[in-house]
């Protein structure tokens, strides 16, 4: 993973029913950084990620994630990976799902107990970790996802919508939380959104849309290149002159 | 493929098991309740019922747990669960071995209270003894774990995974030669039967009723029905793509 970059080289993806989630896609992103993937739904930020991670087939064109294919063995074991889908075992515990996808990474036993309650903390869950994740609310089983994610401490971490259904107080102590591990512990950070309010918390964007992309760049970049108070008239500009 | 992640798989699916009692009773008491509803049924053909009872231990077991797995699975494939565990270090062989070992356990346990409610409570003679009745159990479950696992790959839905009882198992069911003796059926139906695995677990039944030695046809019985398990689970593990087509 020595490799400083994710490189997306003219990649298309087409689903069932001949939908052109991506179209001839072009992308580097950068090390070290929160990259944000926003645009409305359907605009193929999921579709984008799940090329990312290996999940979905491409159809044309080539990524490599810091020198690596998707769904390589060397990538699997340095990538956490949210879905927007909660695909958290909700028959299980909070504890109990945390364990087992630490034994998925291969965490061992003395260690893995110690890093859950460490993350526990950090998503405001240490009450909560024997209860069955089906007895938890949508917000708190947002955060259980989330807490796979993050729990094998991954080089890459790609989050799709990872905020989404958050009350504004824990949404800021998130975003507090990548910000930390980005800058403190040289983590990169991928996610998704569709609020242009979030995406200015991002250090690099990446506005999209009908499988296309319409920009790449800083939010300040792209309020200057577009000439807009925020990234929402950013983007609306972007589309009326695409 | 590795142990510790196996292993971890298969603790996985036992708690999840653990924590829906529902399920545990149903599966654990209702084939002793079957059986004995069977006994009554045969009150006064009490040797027809001693013939009988073995044969459902070798079917019972794959039947239930065709069921659980085809379901549980699927719910791994729509939930985004299974996406999500591709996505890690976790080999396909680990998800797959780890939920036929899970499966296995879960039959042996359900083998040991019905044959125990048959042996012990409704006084059935088993010439092969307990053991080998044990085993066949545990092997026709195992079978109906893999076949779980591969065919619910074709469904996309719960209601869909049922239909593949009156499917695939059913038809199996009629022609293993528990209503009729195989060579009195037509013959198309017995050569459907020599190629249907339900049969060879029912025979290795047989032969444990009938038999108070370990027979090379039991043997050859119990091999046929793990082969074909183990190819049931690799088809299975070619089902689940790490990368799916867009």
């Amino acid at each position: 993973m020595n490799n400083q970059k994710i490189k997306i080289n003219n990649v298309s993806v087409v689903l069932g029913g001949n939908v052109k989630a991506l179209d001839k896609i072009n992308l580097e992103i950068k090390k070290g950084l929160i990259t944000g993937l926003i645009g409305p739904s359907g605009a193929g930020k999921s579709t984008l990620v799940k090329s990312i991670v290996g999940s979905l087939k491409l159809t044309a064109g080539e990524i490599l994630v810091f020198g690596n294919k998707p769904a390589s063995k060397e990538l699997r074991k340095n990538i956490g990976y949210m879905t927007q889908e909660l695909s958290v075992y909700s028959d299980l515990s909070i504890k109990e799902n945390l364990k087992y996808f630490g034994r998925t990474y291969g965490m061992k036993r003395n260690t893995l107990n110690s890093e859950i309650e460490k993350l526990l903390e950090k998503i405001e869950l240490t009450e909560k970790k024997n209860v069955l994740v089906s007895n938890l609310s949508g917000g708190q089983k947002q955060r259980v996802s989330l807490g796979l994610a993050m729990l094998p401490d991954p080089e890459l971490l790609i989050l799709d919508e990872p905020t989404i259904g958050l009350d504004p107080t824990l949404r800021n102590k998130l975003w507090k939380l990548f910000r930390e591990l980005v800058d403190q512990n040289n983590k990169t950070i991928i996610l998704t959104s569709h609020s242009m309010d979030e995406a200015r918390r991002c250090d690099d964007l990446i506005l999209i849309r009908e499988g296309r992309v319409l920009i790449q760049g800083s939010p300040k970049y792209i309020l200057d290149k577009t000439n807009s108070k925020d990234i929402e008239e950013a983007f609306l500009k972007l589309t009326e002159t695409k | 493929m590795s142990i510790s992640r196996t292993l971890s798989t298969t603790n996985r699916v036992l708690r999840q098991l653990l924590h829906d009692p529902r399920t545990l009773v149903l599966l654990f008491v209702v084939p002793s309740i079957l059986i004995t509803i069977l006994k009554y049924v045969f009150e006064k053909q009490n040797s027809v019922f001693s013939s009988i009872a073995p044969m459902l231990l070798g079917i019972f077991p794959m039947v239930m747990m065709f069921l659980i797995t085809s379901i549980t699975t699927l719910r791994e494939r729509r939930s985004g669960t299974l996406e999500r565990l591709m996505s890690t270090p976790l080999d396909k062989t680990d998800f797959i071995f780890g939920y036929a070992i899970a499966f296995s356990f879960l039959a042996f346990l359900q083998a040991l209270i019905t044959s125990t409610t048959m042996l012990v409570i409704l006084k059935v003679t088993v010439l092969g003894g307990t053991v080998a009745t044990l085993i066949g159990a545990v092997i026709s479950a195992l079978l109906g774990t893999s076949l779980g696992l591969f065919l619910s790959a074709f469904a996309n839905t719960e209601f869909q995974a049922i239909q593949f009882m009156p499917a695939v198992i059913f038809p199996q069911f009629l022609v293993c030669g528990l209503f009729v003796p195989r060579d009195q059926m037509s013959k198309i139906l017995q050569w459907f039967a020599d190629i249907m695995p339900l049969t060879y677990s029912v025979d290795a039944m047989k032969q444990v009723t009938l038999s108070s030695k370990w027979t090379f046809t039991h043997t050859k019985d119990l091999l046929i029905v793990l082969s074909f398990s183990i190819f049931a689970l690799i088809l299975g593990s070619i089902t689940i793509k790490r990368q799916r087509k867009g």
